[in-house]
């Protein structure tokens, strides 16, 4: 019987995944249901497994699944899956087993290189685990940078009855995907990352808290989770929801939520380390980090060192998105350009028109105009221009694109998602949205240029968390690179 | 305690979720999963299971943009707005969502079919504009693509 594999990624099932997974299994092929492979411009993408490997097709619709099992679909044929550039070009440590595998197979989990780590982790101390991770250079992925084995240093030596070990899910940056696609396509790698973390530290409970907009990787999460308790030993795991507060990916609202109460960012210190959920010690990273953790246990720090460049070490899974030819998830370590990316990679915009804007790292990241596009993606070449890596997410924008209404967006989805906390963001950023509609309408231009500049600057400055903190970069940027949107219709 | 016909859902809800640590936003999921939204008269039941005010379980349902107080239509629209679905044109999508329901973000068609609401990310950035009707996930959505989707 041939056997076929289908993606059940939430990209590939918004595009119609599940229908064509549903007329091959119809057909009488057997169906093995994956993660994606990160290829969005060809999903629905099938992979058929011949004797010289999974043969990839795409993207297919349900009407087209006679012919491609008849063999007669020669003009979606890709060839094999692992020699298509996009891919081949790839370093996919993290995202390794993502669209091979199937996400709820302990078996295949464990027959490509799964608990391997944990394993090796279980035979060592608890501080030689923490200085592996600090070896290998690994920097928190959720967009701070901050590295790694120093949080879980600080928790290790902080004495407490309790401690936590918490997974940052709450994805809510716009072009970003990488948390999610890792969650539904191969969870278990999360799961083992998070026991790792708890063996390091002494903390033998874990939550993840997933937003709400992702329902299937709350499912699978929650299935995964079942799926792996004889590998957990003592460490509890549990999955809890967030409910749309973009702030509760800082993580000090991100434990307030936990605790039950409104998001609302924490005074620092003390830190999470040291006071963080319940008020215990807490290890909070993000699900690239510690899913990057099995791995660096598995192969040594050195191995995962070794990419990278500069104080940037390792892979980043990078997501293009928006108006872009090939969307997709590029694990590549760091130090390729922008400009690779965008032109190599995803092949220039979706509507063939130039590239005249990209935003990087989320909505709080800089616009970069076409002149910044060789900046090196690593984290200090970016910081050096006044923009930031992020969480790795990349939204290219044509040149219908007006930049003045992108910079009015920044501060009006500041006003939406302030947590209320500080007074420069919350009052900030609705005084930003009022400012920007009066310099688009021409209202004493240049006084009120001056006033947005010195509102980023309190904001920057002032406000108490990155919210606030960096909404400005997108403001200034598109002011500064992107001037002439500025003036009146 | 309640008359209505909700009372023993969230009766059934705070059962389930109230010796959890930090019960509140699992409760009020439950809720919501179930009913479809929060009803503001289940607000005194919850505070006293949870040992909290009134207050501060309105400050936490109030906060969260994924609670709803009232009832919505029988499947919930959400339109991503966010600068990934803008670049491939979620303004003109969401204008046209609102034409063809006649009705504006945050409302209900008359019919008491769809509630639209706005949402910021749903994490399909590579597939944009992207919808989401109740929990399913729609990409690449051109006003066309929209009205075959809720024929």
């Amino acid at each position: 019987m041939t056997t076929v594999y289908v993606s059940r990624d939430s990209s590939a099932l918004s595009l119609g995944a599940e229908a064509v997974a549903r007329a091959i299994a119809g057909r009488g092929a057997r169906v093995v249901r994956t993660g994606s492979r990160g290829m969005f411009w060809l999903e629905p993408l099938v992979e058929v497994e011949t004797p010289q490997g999974r043969i990839a097709y795409g993207p297919v619709t349900p009407a087209e699944v006679p012919a491609l099992l008849d063999g007669k679909l020669q003009h979606l044929c890709l060839g094999p899956t692992e020699e298509i550039p996009y891919l081949k070009k790839q370093e996919r440590l993290t995202f390794a087993r993502v669209g091979l595998v199937d996400p709820l197979s302990v078996e295949d989990y464990a027959a490509n290189g799964g608990w391997l780590g944990l394993n090796r982790a279980r035979a060592m101390e608890p501080a030689a685990i923490v200085q592996a991770v600090i070896d290998s250079g690994l920097r928190g992925r959720g967009g701070a940078g901050f590295p790694t084995g120093i949080k879980w240093k600080t928790v290790l030596n902080a004495a407490a009855d309790q401690k936590y070990i918490v997974c940052n899910a709450d994805e809510g940056d716009s072009g970003t995907f990488s948390d999610r696609m890792l969650m539904e396509g191969d969870p278990f790698v999360l799961i083992e990352g998070m026991a790792i973390a708890g063996l390091a530290v002494g903390a033998t409970k874990g939550y993840i808290y997933v937003r709400s907009e992702y329902p299937y990787a709350e499912a699978t999460l929650i299935q995964a989770i079942g799926l792996s308790r004889r590998h957990l030993g003592q460490f509890e795991l549990e999955v809890r929801r967030g409910a749309g507060a973009y702030i509760c990916g800082e993580e000090t609202s991100l434990l307030e939520s936990l605790e039950g109460k409104r998001g609302q960012v924490r005074f620092k210190p003390p830190l999470p380390a040291v006071a963080g959920l319940f008020g215990k010690p807490t290890v909070i990273n993000n699900v690239i980090s510690l899913a990057s953790v099995p791995l660096i246990l598995d192969r040594g720090p050195d191995f995962y060192k070794n990419y990278g460049m500069g104080r940037s070490r390792g892979t980043l899974p990078f997501q293009l998105a928006g108006n872009i030819k090939r969307g997709g998830l590029v694990e590549r370590a760091f130090g390729m350009t922008l400009r690779e990316l965008l032109y190599d990679y995803g092949g220039g915009s979706a509507s063939g028109r130039p590239i005249r804007a990209v935003q990087v790292g989320g909505p709080l990241g800089a616009y970069l105009p076409e002149s910044q596009f060789d900046t090196p993606l690593d984290y200090e070449a970016f910081a050096a221009i006044g923009a930031m890596l992020g969480h790795g997410g990349i939204v290219a924008f044509d040149d219908t694109v007006d930049m003045a209404k992108m910079a009015r967006y920044a501060m009006e989805f500041c006003a939406i998602e302030s947590c209320g906390k500080c007074t420069p963001c919350r009052i900030g950023s609705t005084r930003g949205v009022e400012v920007v509609d009066k310099i688009i309408r021409n209202e004493e231009r240049e006084k009120n240029i001056t006033l947005l500049r010195d509102l980023s600057d309190t904001m920057l400055h002032g406000s108490l968390c990155a919210l606030g903190g960096l909404t400005p970069y997108p403001v200034l940027s598109a002011l500064n690179h992107f001037e002439e949107d500025f003036h009146a219709v | 305690m309640h008359s209505n016909s909700y009372g023993a859902e969230v009766a059934a809800a705070i059962a389930r979720q109230k010796d959890k640590p930090g019960a509140l936003l699992p409760l009020l999921h439950d809720i919501q999963d179930r009913l479809g939204y929060v009803p503001p008269d289940a607000l005194p039941a919850i505070a006293r299971a949870l040992n909290l005010s009134r207050a501060e379980v309105h400050g936490v349902v109030s906060f969260y943009h994924h609670f709803r107080s009232t009832r919505p239509g029988r499947h919930v629209l959400r339109i991503c707005r966010a600068e990934a679905c803008q670049a491939m044109g979620a303004d003109e999508l969401l204008s046209h969502v609102e034409s063809s329901l006649k009705a504006k973000t945050g409302e209900t068609s008359k019919d008491g079919r769809f509630t639209l609401e706005a949402v910021y990310c749903l994490g399909n950035c590579a597939c944009s504009p992207a919808v989401m009707i109740d929990n399913d996930l729609h990409g690449r959505v051109t006003p066309q693509r929209f009205d075959e989707l809720v024929k």
